[in-house]
């Protein structure tokens, strides 16, 4: 805004310096704020700071990561993040526990449904209710299809970053038919916040099942159609393999999750390793890589990919019947049929709608298996409507650190397709 | 689980070996909804987190946060949640600080992972790690007054500037301009 002021007003005659002071004076302020490369010594010759980012097509948001290069290869990395941060968790502080579900979304807006599912553990288990069946089954259909989804977006966007951009026409002609039965069920692509604390938001819309059914009949073509493009090209496994390595010690002691720590040979999946929901019930296997490179990591993602199918296809077929909310009316409102029937169903919906549901006090830590890793929630209540603290463990923040190991002694160029390799989502990261 | 399933297992808990190893360090030890909470004086962190590590197998630290309630003397709740991918447990370690300069010594040298984390609750709620190798705020600006997830820290909000309002605006906002 400052820079633009100062134009605008250069132009409009109101600041009466000169053109070439105020050219000084900005080369100076943007000198100060490396956004021009500058050199130092180093020890063996010059080094060049650069700024890469905040507005950079490939850090996939608004990362900004200072770089010291010696030519082409890369001495130091330093991400600085926090260019979206808008104060979430402060905001939940202020609305009632139904209304923060709406928040959760906005965080990471690539794996959505993972969000609100953690949160609305979260929130049920210091409530202390179970969630019927049909409920856990849908939850778990709409976030395997949210793992398709958002892996699909890491596909195209990192294909497209390395320089294969065909691929991210294909992927997104996939996302677009999972974003279609997403909005069947919500109304909504993106932000669906259809899971609540007690269940769903609704049921699910008659002929849901064909739609999903029809679909996962459809990709593992789809996927081998990606697979056709990348795996065995030269050029995409030059660029790949080998490239940003990272051990399984490392990893574990910098708290990565997710894909990127399964390509280091760690079968770490919370969905296999502390089943929650109702994981235990189905047969999948935890890809996992050998090297912890690049392309280990593309190969965990796109087998990931096929196992999520056949989670969806063991849901559908055992998808039960039944409500999808809690019976306990003080945490899921009553029926309309009965609202107008019952004064106790009346009185509930009064009460629920305007003092909210009031959660025990005590403190829960709810997780899950997001695309990236662990998505964590950390809930505090004092007894009230409103939660006295909330905060999310977003695998991005955490995953991010570890990209000063990957890219340092590396190129420039493999700086790229580490950043792509590593997902990170920055509305997740800064929240 | 059972009770009697409680009864019958003889293999001692990480929160009971932990009381009998340090002792004193312990202030108290929960059991609730399925969670392990145990409270340490700060002093002792960084020894019971290495004995963690080592002996009971916790190679992670996932997440690190905390909470603040400013009516009690020592007002912030700082929280560690531990994972153990071997024993495929968690544990959450509390420390309660306060004062004028409230500080915890850092865990960065027995999980390096946890170097963000601890950066983003000093950014949030102004609790200093000691020895951290860069603490510094990293979600808000450099120069930034006070710390916003503290229960004092008021809710703002930012007005949006049209043409009508724009001068008004604009000089309340000495900070937008760089």
């Amino acid at each position: 805004m400052g820079m633009l002021q100062n134009a605008v007003n250069w132009l409009l005659g109101r600041d009466q310096r000169g053109a070439w002071e105020l050219h000084e004076e900005m080369r100076e302020r943007q000198l100060e704020q490396m956004l021009i490369p500058t050199w130092e010594e180093g020890e063996s010759g010059p080094r060049m700071l650069l700024n890469m980012g905040p507005q950079h097509p490939s850090t996939h948001g608004v990362l900004r990561l200072f770089l010291e290069l010696e030519g082409e290869r890369v001495v130091r990395v330093e991400p600085d993040i926090g260019f979206l941060h808008t104060g979430i968790e402060k905001t939940f502080e202020y609305k009632k526990y139904e209304q923060g579900v709406t928040l959760t979304p906005r965080t990471d807006y690539l794996s959505n449904v993972f969000n609100t599912w953690a949160y609305c553990m979260a929130v049920e288990k210091l409530l202390e209710v179970e969630i019927p069946p049909r409920a856990e089954y849908v939850r778990v259909i709409m976030g395997e299809l949210q793992r398709i989804s958002s892996h699909l977006v890491w596909l195209g966007t990192h294909a497209l970053d390395i320089g294969a951009m065909s691929v991210f026409l294909y992927a997104f002609r996939e996302r677009e038919m999972i974003l279609d039965i997403f909005e069947m069920v919500t109304g909504a692509r993106m932000m669906m916040s259809y899971f609540r604390p007690g269940g769903l938001a609704w049921d699910i819309p008659d002929g849901f099942e064909e739609v999903v059914a029809s679909f996962i009949d459809l990709m593992p073509s789809r996927i081998d159609e990606y697979e056709a493009l990348l795996t065995n090209n030269p050029i995409w496994r030059e660029r790949t393999q080998g490239v940003g390595v990272v051990d399984a010690e490392t990893a574990m002691a910098m708290s990565v999750t997710g894909p990127i720590l399964r390509a280091t040979g760690v079968a770490w999946d919370l969905r296999k390793a502390m089943p929650y929901s109702v994981y235990s019930e189905f047969e999948f296997d935890v890809p996992v890589g050998t090297h912890g490179d690049v392309f280990d990591r593309y190969r965990v993602r796109m087998q990931e990919m096929r196992e999520s199918i056949k989670i969806i296809r063991q849901a559908l077929d055992k998808l039960p019947g039944g409500p999808h909310r809690v019976d306990n009316h003080k945490v899921a409102p009553p029926p309309k049929e009965e609202i107008y029937l019952s004064m106790e169903a009346l009185i509930h919906h009064f009460k629920l709608w305007t003092e909210g549901m009031l959660v025990p006090p005590g403190e829960a830590y709810a997780a899950i298996e997001g695309p990236r890793g662990e998505i964590g929630f950390y809930v505090v209540s004092d007894g009230s409507a409103r939660p006295y603290r909330v905060h999310m463990r977003s695998p991005s923040f955490n995953n991010l650190q570890i990209i000063s190991h990957m890219a340092e002694g590396g190129l420039v160029a493999d700086l790229i397709a580490i950043i792509a390799s590593l997902d990170p989502v920055l509305g997740e990261i800064d929240r | 689980m059972d009770r009697t399933d409680i009864e019958t297992t003889t293999e001692p808990t990480t929160a009971d070996l932990v009381r009998e190893t340090f002792g004193e360090a312990v202030l108290d030890i929960t059991e609730r909804l399925g969670e392990t909470t145990i409270t340490l004086t700060p002093k002792a962190l960084p020894d019971v987190a290495r004995w963690l590590r080592d002996e009971r197998g916790f190679e992670m630290c996932v997440d690190v946060t905390a909470a603040d309630f400013p009516q009690d003397k020592e007002r912030f709740r700082v929280v560690y949640h531990l994972l153990s991918l071997s024993r495929r447990e968690r544990v959450r370690l509390a420390v309660r600080v306060g004062g004028k300069k409230p500080t915890v010594p850092t865990l960065t040298t027995v999980w390096p992972g946890v170097n963000f984390c601890e950066r983003e609750v000093y950014d949030m709620f102004g609790v200093h790690f000691e020895g951290h190798p860069n603490l510094k705020r990293i979600l808000m600006p450099e120069d930034w007054d006070g710390h916003p997830l503290r229960k004092d820290y008021p809710l703002g909000y930012e007005p949006v500037q049209f043409t009508h309002n724009f001068e008004e605006i604009d000089a309340k906002k000495p900070y937008a301009k760089s």
